[in-house]
């Protein structure tokens, strides 16, 4: 098997704090994109998520020391000089940001932005060509009237609107990957469907390889097909989305599970996980999750588990093995109720 | 939007009316006599004297007569006559009119350009030494007169090194251009007077540049505040997701916002510069408005005062109404004269 679009290995992001007190956001973290493939990465706030992803397209600021390896097609990243990065990013590697109201500059056309993301890379390209190239991509991603609504300002667009915008400038010079940082977190719930099928869409048609942050597992149930679980800064289960929903080989996967409504169990009272996720300047140490955790014992206070194979998915838990698989529709919260 | 400049420009003699009557109730209740500055002093003695000279200049007549007499002058364009001149305050405004906006409209040039050139910079550069040199360039703007500033900038570059003339709109071997605008830099290019062109240029750069390093000071804080407050919006880290360098983030897509908050500033620096430029005017000998504005108030010329008052009210107006404009050529989500529907 040819190397993957795009993998990561043993990233680690680190802040520079006040004197000796650095501040890691990220830290090993592992995780593999292929063409074509959908990739959730789920987490609450906090957990590294788009820190991981902003450290893949180098637009961290100074203070941000990144150490690991992000390869692109085989080709590093890191240590890239910011002159070759500004190459790559919109070129072949398009960026979603989940917020389409403050994503786009409120003083330039929307159909300005979009061709400005291809005259950025195709320096030859006519003005004029370019515009049309804006217009079709506003097509692309089911704009209607798309010559008209070129010429609009972004707050001439609605919500759903202007991240589809926001899409058509991320695919606007066809990258290869795609990664969408909480794409439907500011949208409402309908509006939310059609612009993940319209990423499902771009993904099936064009190839790309798709990297969908989220907080929301219940989006990365029906899409995605590999999925990588974060907490405090770690991944601490990664595998197959249908592996890791039918047996999650992590308490913390189990919490995040437990605590989705199911609709053949209307009545079954949601499970919230106790307590809230450490901030990064007071991570507990050995496992970060041991202090909300109901299977934690000495060892997990001592030493951070390592993400290892079990079974068909990864796990960074010592207890990995006592976990059992979930039943076809029941989950632990049902059983905790019976 | 031309239905609300109409709108504007309909309002604005009824503000301006305001403005008038404030400033004549003003001028007519200081304690001092204005006789004393027409007749002199020691002809105040001479009753006969006196009555001919209040009969002379209508001051014998009640208050509101004076107003209302004033108010019909002024609808056919007479500001009346200058105590002090013997002329028509309306033919001195036109003649210092123009020399103080040629002095304030090059002042806001070099104020702009550098007061931005530096605001990016800071924004840039933020609290590290090109920061901190902007700052300092800018306290010293706006908190060194321009008393102290504009007689060190003649000793240094005019006495000491000779490189730009003294006082003076034009060359004192020159003679001043045909008034076709009244701004000599485009007067004397009308004439086709290169000569006369380039000394009055030369005469404008120092007290262009000590009125604008005023204005400097605050746009380059307003620019380096506002600048600072557009980095970090999300669609500058959209712009440099795209593949944008850094001289595009800074000038294509954080400046025209922060340009924004700016225009406001540099809106009212320009009509305050109008009137306020007195100082920098009597340094450089710039025969303008606030020179004129000074010697009539010493001299207790009410028709010269409050025609004063009328021009810097009428520039406040103005440049209001054009900072609306301008907002609204600017963004797009500004729709001028449209109602806010609650």
């Amino acid at each position: 098997m040819s190397a993957p679009l795009l993998q990561i290995r043993d990233l680690a992001v680190t802040f520079a704090g006040q004197g000796r007190n650095h501040l890691q956001a990220v830290c090993g973290v592992d995780l593999d994109v292929e063409k074509g493939q959908l990739h959730g990465v789920v987490g609450e706030s906090g957990s590294g998520k788009s820190v991981t992803m902003m450290a893949v397209m180098g637009l961290l600021s100074p203070s941000a020391c990144v150490t690991g390896s992000v390869r692109l097609d085989g080709e590093e990243l890191i240590g890239k000089s910011e002159r070759a990065m500004r190459r790559i990013r919109g070129a072949r590697i398009g960026y979603i940001f989940q917020d389409p109201m403050t994503a786009l500059n409120p003083l330039l056309t929307v159909g300005e932005q979009i061709s400005e993301a291809i005259r950025l890379h195709e320096r030859k390209i006519t003005r004029r060509s370019a515009n049309e190239r804006a217009v079709d991509l506003l097509r692309l991603v089911a704009i209607p009237i798309p010559e008209r609504r070129a010429l609009q300002y972004p707050h001439e667009f609605s919500g759903g609107m202007r991240q589809r915008a926001v899409i058509a400038m991320a695919m606007a010079n066809e990258p290869s990957l795609l990664i969408a940082d909480e794409p439907t977190t500011a949208l409402d719930v309908t509006i939310q469907a059609q612009i993940m099928e319209l990423l499902e869409r771009l993904r099936a048609d064009k190839g790309v390889g798709l990297v969908l942050v989220t907080h929301d597992l219940g989006v990365v149930a029906g899409a995605a097909s590999a999925v990588s679980i974060m907490y405090s800064g770690r991944v601490v289960e990664q595998g197959h989305v249908d592996d890791v929903f039918a047996f999650p080989r992590h308490p913390y996967t189990r919490g995040l599970l437990a605590s989705l409504p199911q609709l053949d169990h209307p009545t079954a009272r949601l499970v919230a996980i106790p307590g809230a996720p450490p901030p990064i300047a007071m991570r507990p140490s050995g496992c970060a999750f041991h202090p909300r955790c109901p299977l934690a014992i000495e060892r997990c206070r001592i030493e951070v588990p390592a993400l290892r194979a079990i079974g068909a998915s990864m796990s960074a838990c010592h207890r990995a093995e006592d976990l059992r698989p979930l039943g076809p529709t029941t989950n632990e919260a049902t059983h905790a109720g019976a | 939007m031309l239905a609300y400049i109409a709108r504007r420009l309909i309002a604005m003699p009824l503000l301006l009316l305001g403005v008038i009557t404030v400033a004549f109730l003003l001028s007519h209740f200081t304690s001092a006599d204005p006789l004393t500055s027409i007749i002199g002093e020691r002809q105040m003695n001479n009753p006969a004297v006196v009555e001919a000279a209040r009969a002379r200049w209508g001051l014998d007549r009640s208050l509101p007569e004076q107003y209302l007499v004033y108010l019909k002058n002024l609808l056919t364009g007479d500001f009346g006559t200058s105590f002090r001149t013997r002329q028509p305050v309306a033919q001195d405004l036109l003649v210092r009119l123009p020399a103080t906006l040629e002095l304030v409209i090059a002042a806001m040039i070099v104020g702009t350009v550098f007061g931005v050139a530096l605001g990016v910079i800071a924004a840039r550069f933020q609290n590290r030494t090109p920061d901190n040199l902007a700052r300092l360039f800018a306290l010293f703007g706006s908190s060194v007169p321009v008393f102290w500033s504009g007689l060190v900038v003649l000793f240094i570059f005019s006495v000491q090194l000779g490189w730009l003339p003294g006082p003076g709109r034009i060359g004192s071997r020159m003679s001043a251009p045909e008034l076709v605008t009244g701004f000599y830099t485009i007067d004397t290019l009308v004439a086709g007077d290169w000569a006369g062109f380039r000394s009055a240029l030369a005469q404008l750069v120092l007290p262009a540049s000590v009125l604008g390093w005023t204005v400097t000071g605050i746009v380059s804080r307003m620019v380096r505040a506002s600048m600072l407050d557009v980095l970090g919006q999300e669609y500058i880290l959209a712009a440099r997701a795209k593949g944008a360098g850094q001289l595009r983030i800074l000038f294509h897509h954080a400046l025209r916002n922060a340009m924004l908050p700016t225009l406001t500033i540099l809106g009212f620096s320009f009509a305050y510069l109008i009137t306020g430029a007195i100082l920098t005017e009597t340094i450089f000998s710039w025969p303008g408005i606030g020179s004129y504005a000074v010697s009539a108030a010493r001299g207790l010329d009410h028709p010269a005062i409050i025609g004063v008052t009328i021009v810097g009210g009428a520039a406040f107006l103005i440049t209001n109404l054009l900072t609306d404009i301008a907002y609204a050529l600017v963004d797009p989500r500004v729709k001028i004269g449209a109602r806010a529907t609650a």
